[in-house]
């Protein structure tokens, strides 16, 4: 199966459009949301098929609510499925967390406790997942705002473990990394140097935004703004250790004109070609 | 998988404004509660973002901070069933009408259907609009056309086109009209999704030809519901925005 491209993707937004196509070539490969793209036709099918057509792309799924405990959906699995049949992205992703229960869905990414019972419940579901898709899929560290007491297994050895067992692969969200470090008292380097890079085919950057609270900042995560400086370093340190990886930019909310993405983009690009540079005078 | 079921459940009723579930803390356990309402916070400005953007005008009409409580309230009625949000706010408009604050804009819920039925038009499945040649030798008393799927008629009793039309971008406020309004909603070769009120003898035909009638019989009703009604007109503004499939021609039901 065809990978995503080495270089520096956005998530797509039907405002950029026209701006794409006068002004191709900017960014690596596209990713989209699933859910955005599970109508049965109209303008969002149109705009994905033209840009399917020129660039690599991401499935994102933001609502298979992978660590619910109370099944995956099989409606929104079968819509997954034809989703990939349809458009065969290079890569398709979720998320460590859970969104729907009895009363519906929530519309958020929810944190879960890593213990043995909700390291079996992912897996399986990770399985349900690689095995209705046909493909292997990438799995998120969220961001996350609360810890839980019951939490016997570190999220690095939780990853790592649903990594071996499904043989997934992981998707690294530097952002995800840095709020959720920030958030919890944790050194985000710290975390890096114990994460399972060797599974890690492709990196999310994104921008948070800051609260301050009495015991230090609350960073949530809001794709709301451009990526922050101590992100952007992170993904450094991230790039040196692994070489160029698919890396994307989510800007999901004040989204900006097209141009000020792609400058984000040549940022991010930068950043991934740098060791390859360095290789290149060291050799 | 119990205690996590458990757990999610209390998350859950937390998310609604209960305790939160146990074992649930953060690095200074004061402030657990604090943390935990981002949760609470992007469940309720998540879906009620989704809200407003299915329905514009409504929160044109109601205000911004309005339209922000009373999302709150129905996104507690009415959590999406799937994670696919564009099939979410179908109940939207029935909850306008028992909506208390509203009882004195009786119209409100009709501005939502259209609302709701113009992202249906939006999302509808792709079909090849029909060429001239479908009636190239076709008999109209055995020609049975197939509708775009985005076809919509709806009969509404206030005159919500009239405020839809005059709620969007750069409208100017036109006359206040009054009374019941028959809607059409559908989706155009350029993806546009426009609203228009027609008359009785544009919906009786638009009816017969979802109906399955042929073309002939449906120019008939439509003439019998109105006289005067032209049915070549609304075949031409059907054929030029794409409305009319390639259809097999078949022969007039018994």
């Amino acid at each position: 199966m065809p990978q995503l491209p080495a270089s520096v993707g956005v998530g797509f937004k039907p405002q950029h459009f026209i701006d794409i196509t006068q002004d191709p070539g900017k960014v690596g490969f596209f990713e989209v949301h699933a859910e955005n793209y599970m109508g049965a036709g109209g303008l969002p099918h149109a705009q994905l098929t033209a840009l399917r057509a020129d660039y690599a792309l991401s499935v994102h799924g933001v609502g298979l609510s992978i660590g619910g405990t109370r099944g995956l959906d099989p409606d929104h699995l079968a819509r997954l499925r034809q989703l990939c049949e349809r458009y065969q992205p290079e890569s398709f992703s979720e998320h460590l967390a859970w969104s729907s229960h009895d009363t519906g869905f929530l519309n958020d990414l929810l944190p879960l406790p890593y213990t043995d019972e909700s390291l079996n419940v992912i897996c399986a579901h990770v399985d349900q997942v690689q095995e209705a898709l046909g493909r292997r899929m990438l799995l998120e560290n969220p961001s996350t705002y609360v810890i839980f007491e019951q939490s016997t297994i570190a999220e690095v050895d939780f990853l790592a473990e649903v990594a071996r067992r499904t043989g997934c692969g992981l998707l690294l969200d530097v952002n995800n990394v840095f709020v959720s470090a920030t958030n919890h008292g944790f050194d985000p380097c710290a975390y890096i140097d114990s994460f399972p890079l060797q599974h890690v085919g492709e990196i999310h950057l994104g921008g948070h935004v800051v609260e301050e609270l009495p015991s230090g900042p609350l960073l949530i995560d809001a794709h709301s703004s451009e990526v922050a400086d101590p992100v952007w370093s992170l993904f450094a340190d991230v790039v040196s250790r692994c070489g160029a990886i698919p890396t994307l930019v989510e800007w999901d909310n004040d989204v900006p004109c097209w141009s000020v993405l792609a400058d984000e983009a040549a940022r991010a690009a930068r950043i991934l070609h740098a060791p390859e540079k360095r290789h290149a005078q060291a050799g | 998988m119990r205690r996590l079921a458990e757990l999610q459940s209390s998350f859950d009723a937390a998310l609604r404004g209960g305790p939160l579930p146990a074992g649930l803390t953060a690095r200074d356990p004061a402030e657990a509660e604090r943390r935990f309402n981002v949760y609470r916070n992007n469940v309720v400005v998540s879906l009620t973002e989704a809200l407003a953007m299915r329905f514009p005008v409504v929160q044109r009409l109601v205000g911004e901070a309005f339209f922000r409580q009373m999302a709150r309230v129905y996104v507690e009625l009415d959590r999406p069933k799937t994670p696919v949000l564009t099939q979410w706010g179908d109940g939207f408009p029935a909850f306008l009408a028992g909506f208390p604050p509203l009882l004195d804009y009786p119209y409100m819920a009709d501005v939502a259907r259209i609302e709701y039925q113009r992202g249906v038009a939006f999302h509808a499945a792709d079909h090849e609009p029909a060429t001239p040649d479908l009636f190239a030798n076709a008999d109209p008393a055995d020609l049975v056309l197939a509708l775009h799927p985005s076809v919509c008629v709806l009969a509404l009793a206030h005159a919500a086109v009239a405020i839809w039309a005059s709620n969007q971008p750069g409208a100017l406020p036109g006359a206040i009209v009054h009374g019941p309004e028959t809607a059409l909603i559908f989706r155009d070769r350029f993806f546009n999704v426009p609203v228009k009120a027609i008359a009785a003898g544009d919906a009786a035909m638009i009816a017969a030809l979802s109906d399955g009638r042929p073309l002939l019989e449906a120019a008939q009703l439509a003439q019998a519901a109105d006289p005067a009604h032209d049915a070549g007109r609304l075949l031409a503004e059907f054929m030029a925005a794409g409305l009319i499939l390639n259809a097999e021609i078949s022969t007039c039901r018994p």
